[in-house]
């Protein structure tokens, strides 16, 4: 009985006991997450998921910024009433890039895990300007001075490497030219091949706000709300093929 | 262990510990408890053997499969997978019906055009209603579905083919028109876009055109617009060009608005929906809009 007996150096002792609780959580903490740091299995891989762009990184830290995850989720969950509406539902390599995930756990307003391509860039500059011109019922608090605030280019590749620690697979060649790629996205006019190879073919580049002489941050917000959802091709997607059942 | 000690009063041992005088029973814990605490522990050896549960370096515990459970119980993905193919099995007969039925004479079958009706309602309200309203009434820069004026073909192919395509949507089959942008591009100096406003203006009889700037501006609408919007103005929908003599206006009516659109020439897009939704939902919101009022 004599260890049993020392437990009472832990009630006598708050610092002693203190210290004995975080030994004790740490292990259990260290069990349950440090494997999945390792584990590759965890994330099923799809076909089609890229890093976002440095205008659509904007747009999303926009998008964390003015705090639209509190109204807003990004993940329709495999019901079969969300499937009907909101479509495929979201899959964990959808978010695999993103630092933090947007699933968010409440919707005041639709589930936008899917709204990229659903309506026009035009249709989202009003919504987002004022959103009762368009939908009348809405409670959604207009975003009326992104269209004049302007993208500033000068940390983009500060937050891209800080992507890239976390583990976002961005090459040293996307940081370099990141300032170029972000202004590019949203000029017609400028040379987007550059963006393309490093992105892919079916980056969206043109004008998002309407007004191709400048790049505001609505120009960037609505090039994130309109990739959401849409780089899986779902025609071609196979669950058990991906590894998502086991 | 020194000497146990024994309440006088319950014969039950006591902890030995001693406060003012304040002595605790050492009774031992109650059996239901105790039970429940036992069965817990074996339910969590259970569990890890039938779930995944262990993390191991590189792979975790996968956990034995029952083959007996049916996957639909076992995975949630199968589950809905299969409630939605159920549910679309449901609508499926019909569903073929109407894509096999030619959309002119789904409204001759009434158990099919009130399906068709049902069906694009409620695809309406979830996908086009954001733009063109609950009811197809449109709004500025969202064309009104439920008049009879149309922008593009408003027959039942025409409207599928928009629905399917888009306008303006970058796909391969889209619609596309342009305004030119008069004035941002320079095409024409300020008196001149002044002009053709004010001829425009006289087209549908908006008040307030000034009739010398309006007889100016006509050979310039000969010149200029005539191709797209017709020598009379009345439009051509193979091109999308809208009637200008019918005073309904998708960009405003006023002035201010003709003028705008001559100047900045905007277009708006509408979607493709080829992808996101299937013939037969595409074939029920055709009918559905070409039902609301203005169908050819």
């Amino acid at each position: 009985m004599s260890l049993m007996s020392k437990h009472g150096v832990f009630e006598r002792h708050s610092l002693v006991l203190l210290l004995g609780i975080i030994i004790v959580v740490s292990i259990g903490g260290l069990i349950e997450i440090a494997p999945l740091f390792k584990i590759e299995s965890t994330i099923e891989k799809v076909q089609g998921v890229r890093p976002y762009t440095p205008l659509e990184l904007v747009g999303r830290n926009i998008y964390v910024r003015e705090g639209c995850y509190t109204c807003h989720s990004q993940m329709i969950r495999s019901l079969r009433d969300e499937v009907e509406r909101y479509g495929h539902y979201s899959l964990a390599a959808e978010s695999m890039y993103d630092h933090p995930f947007q699933w968010g756990s409440k919707r005041t307003g639709p589930d936008l895990a899917r709204v990229g391509g659903k309506y026009s860039d035009a249709w989202h500059v009003e919504h987002l300007t004022n959103p009762r011109s368009v939908v009348p019922e809405s409670i959604m608090p207009p975003y009326a001075f992104l269209k004049t605030k302007m993208v500033n280019p000068t940390y983009i590749q500060d937050d891209i490497n800080t992507n890239k620690i976390v583990g976002v697979p961005y090459t040293k060649e996307d940081i370099a030219s990141a300032k170029d790629d972000l202004l590019a996205q949203a000029d017609p006019n400028a040379d987007s091949s550059g963006l393309q190879t490093r992105y892919g073919g079916k980056v969206n580049v043109r004008d998002f706000d309407g007004d191709p002489t400048k790049v505001t941050e609505m120009d960037a917000l609505v090039a994130y709300l309109q990739v959401l959802g849409t780089m899986v091709d779902f025609s071609t997607y196979e669950p058990k093929k991906a590894g998502g059942i086991r | 262990m020194g000497k146990r000690e024994v309440d006088d009063h319950s014969g039950v041992e006591t902890t030995g510990h001693e406060w003012d005088g304040i002595r605790e029973l050492d009774n031992p814990l109650p059996r239901w408890w105790l039970y429940i605490l036992y069965g817990c522990i074996a339910w969590a050896v259970v569990y890890w053997l039938v779930m995944p549960a262990w993390p191991m370096l590189n792979d975790y515990t996968h956990g034995l499969k029952i083959a007996a459970l049916p996957d639909t119980v076992k995975v949630d993905r199968i589950r809905v997978d299969a409630e939605v193919k159920e549910l679309q099995d449901k609508r499926a007969p019909m569903f073929a019906k109407l894509v096999a039925t030619p959309l002119d004479q789904v409204k001759s079958n009434p158990e099919l055009f009130q399906f068709a009706q049902e069906a694009g309602k409620a695809t309406f309200a979830n996908n086009c209603a954001v733009c063109h309203g609950a009811g197809g009434q449109g709004s500025k820069g969202y064309p009104n579905l439920a008049d009879n004026d149309w922008l593009w073909d408003g027959s039942y192919a025409g409207i599928k083919q928009t629905i399917q395509y888009g306008i303006r949507s970058g796909d391969p089959q889209e619609r596309l028109s342009q305004m030119p942008h008069f004035g941002v591009d320079g095409l024409l100096d300020a008196t001149q876009i002044n002009n053709l406003t004010d001829y425009v203006m006289t087209l549908s009889g908006v008040k307030g055109a000034d009739p010398k700037a309006a007889a100016a501006g006509a050979p310039l609408f000969q010149e200029q617009c005539s191709v797209c919007h017709g020598a009379t103005g009345t439009g051509d929908h193979l091109q999308g060009a809208p009637n200008l003599t019918d005073k309904i206006y998708l960009y405003g009516g006023t002035r201010e608005d003709i003028h705008n659109q001559i100047y900045n020439g905007r277009g708006n897009v509408m979607p493709t929906w080829h992808a996101r939704l299937d013939e037969g939902t595409i074939d029920a919101v055709t009918v559905y809009v070409h039902s609301l009022g203005g169908g050819q």
